[in-house]
């Protein structure tokens, strides 16, 4: 009976807040249906871009730096080592499809299983270290990818990357769609995002998040109460890379061709920028930075050769004054 | 007599070239309510450190119901029914008292799930509750536990410990900070929780503990100075040399 009264109480305390604000309703509204409204976000999106190949790229890297922010944001250890998956499964799907000729659709999840090979191989090395040595440790066993990879020319293209992965059309039920149009391949990637969005958002829902969350707050009590700590980084890193590696593989089909930059260093820190930029740590975060680093990148490179001096600037910046990122600081506001 | 539920054989502790415990053997007996006293830095929550695995000795073995835990991995404890409260408060803060005790009990039913819907574990809802309710906590289960008043926080760490149903519940010091009045009470809920499971108490008042006891034992500098019943130990010439002033 009380516990009734209670909830109405409480009921009312929330609408009054909400008629007072507007906005925070509205991002209240897509914080609980986020998978919904990053979709919708999405589908609008390559008609807001200047031009349709920045929106792929954008759907691409903003899925990257979501598989990324669940060990960076969720799981709390900073991976420099991400381009190692990313990389990977472009390789992994664009070998099959180039040297092999196998179809999209067996190259793709090819693509995100080598990707989770290697996620599961490097997390169970680095999860052993803490800190900045984690850091480290991923950066290293990625750089060990990178020159495999580069030293492999016959079956890589080494440093002239690999060529040919054509993937012109796509054949779904009897409906074929011309990937040569950036519209068509937009809304095609879009689907494949569209579904990893919703597994990434049931992960967060379900008792493995909740882990997350836990050990993320309480590493000590967690492991107490019965959470085998490593085991749970373990999951997170593979999960992280599993993503990440998707991400990859549609950047392979995306642009017929998988440059060596992709395993490059460069890559893995681009992803921590994003993820940092909209926010570690929340669902829509990075694709809002992957959005905003993009569109920068696309606007000064234009002005300037200087990009990646900017990019260090903006890097000091966000860490010293806004680390909270774009949405991050947006849901604290709301909160408030 | 019943067979010890934990069994501690020649447990020493050292921290660099301190040490902290050294060469303690002792039997502990799920029916026998038995609280450890000792001065501050006796090397009380050390030994429950050893106890609920929290780190190894650096000597010696423990056994669990006839079973050598020595060196198992923390999270296992939880698993083989030993459960711990901390001194210093350990809690999730930014998780509600719901929360923090509903993550708690789900470690024993699922930990690598990332299909289901966390809401669809009602069963653990209703265990969260039930436990908050136990504590005294119900009305509470909604506040945020890093903003709860410190005898509430104390509460939920023992709700939090019970979430997993030990069979052996370790307090260090649970009254920690208490009113007078908040510290009966505990005591109270403590004999409750003691009809089902082995409890051992670290306390360092005396005072606290010698109603409510079947059995004592008194740490002091890491080494056991005195085990017996609440009325061997207040006779105990050397436990009334090292509380001298306090009155036994
Ligand atoms: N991790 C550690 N590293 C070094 N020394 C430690 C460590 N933990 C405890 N000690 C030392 O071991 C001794 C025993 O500490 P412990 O916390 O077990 O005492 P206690 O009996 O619980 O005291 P209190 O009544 O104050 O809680 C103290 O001198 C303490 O400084
Ligand atoms: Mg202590």
């Amino acid at each position: 009976m009380s516990s009734k009264a209670e909830r109405n109480a409480l009921d009312v305390d929330r609408t009054g807040e909400q008629r007072q604000v507007r906005m925070p309703a509205l991002i209240d509204l897509i914080a609980r249906h986020r998978v919904l409204a990053a979709i919708v976000f999405l589908m609008v999106l390559p008609w807001a871009t200047p031009y349709e190949a920045l929106a792929i790229n954008i759907l691409i890297f903003g899925l990257y730096a979501i598989g990324f922010n669940l060990i960076f944001g969720y799981a709390g250890m900073l991976s420099f080592g991400h381009a190692a998956f990313f990389g990977l499964g472009a390789y992994g799907c664009g070998i099959p499809i180039a040297k092999f000729g196998f179809p999209w659709f067996v190259a793709l999840p090819l693509g995100v299983a080598v990707a989770g090979l290697a996620a599961a191989i490097i997390g169970w090395l680095a999860i052993r270290a803490r800190g900045i040595y984690f850091a480290m440790v991923t950066l290293a066993l990625s750089q060990i990818v990178y020159y495999v990879v580069f030293q492999w020319v016959s079956l890589t293209g080494g440093e002239d990357g690999l060529r040919g992965v054509a993937v012109n059309s796509i054949d779904i039920f009897g409906l074929r769609l011309n990937m040569l149009d950036p519209m068509t391949k937009y809304y095609a990637i879009l689907v494949i995002v569209a579904v990893a969005l919703w597994l990434f958002s049931r992960i967060l829902n379900s008792p493995f998040g909740g882990v997350l969350e836990a050990i993320r707050e309480n590493e000590k009590r967690a492991a107490a109460c019965g959470y085998d700590i490593k085991g749970t980084r373990w999951l997170a890193f593979l999960l992280s890379g599993l993503f990440s590696g998707l991400a990859g593989a549609l950047y392979a089909m995306h642009l017929s061709v998988v440059p060596i930059e992709t395993l490059h260093y460069f890559n893995s820190a681009i992803v921590v920028m994003m993820a940092l930029l909209g926010g570690m740590g929340t669902f829509f975060g990075p694709f809002l930075g992957a959005l905003v680093y993009l569109l920068l990148e696309d606007i000064i490179t234009v002005i300037t050769v200087h990009w990646q001096l900017f990019v260090g600037a903006l890097f000091v910046f966000l860490i010293l004054f806004f680390p909270r990122g774009i949405w991050g600081s947006l849901l604290h506001w709301m909160k408030q | 007599m019943t067979e010890a539920i934990l069994s501690v054989q020649g447990v020493s502790k050292r921290f660099g070239g301190f040490t902290a415990l050294s060469d303690i053997s002792i039997d502990f007996h799920r029916d026998r309510l038995t609280s450890i006293i000792g001065p501050n830095g006796a090397g009380k929550s050390t030994f429950f450190n050893v106890l609920s695995g929290a780190f190894p000795p650096s000597e010696g073995k423990v056994h669990y119901n006839g079973r050598d835990i020595t060196g198992v991995a923390q999270h296992r404890f939880a698993h083989m029914g030993i459960a711990k409260s901390f001194q210093i408060t350990n809690l999730f803060p930014l998780l509600s008292a719901h929360e923090n005790v509903r993550i708690a009990a789900q470690a024993m039913q699922t930990r690598f799930n990332i299909w289901t819907p966390r809401s669809r574990f009602r069963e653990l809802d209703e265990k969260a509750d039930a436990l908050l309710e136990l504590v005294g906590l119900w009305d509470k289960r909604h506040e945020t536990a890093g903003n709860l008043a410190h005898g509430a926080q104390r509460s939920l760490e023992i709700a939090v410990a019970l979430a997993c149903e030990p069979q052996l519940l370790l307090l260090d010091e649970p009254t920690a900070g208490m009113s007078p009045e908040e510290a009966r009470e505990m005591m109270d809920l403590i004999l409750k929780l003691h009809a089902e499971r082995g409890i051992i108490l670290v306390e360092h008042r005396m005072k606290l503990v010698m109603g409510i006891s079947n059995r004592i034992v008194v740490l002091h500098h890491g080494q056991l100075l005195a085990e017996g019943t609440p009325e061997e130990i207040r006779t105990h010439e050397e436990v009334r040399r090292v509380y001298l002033g306090q009155t036994v």
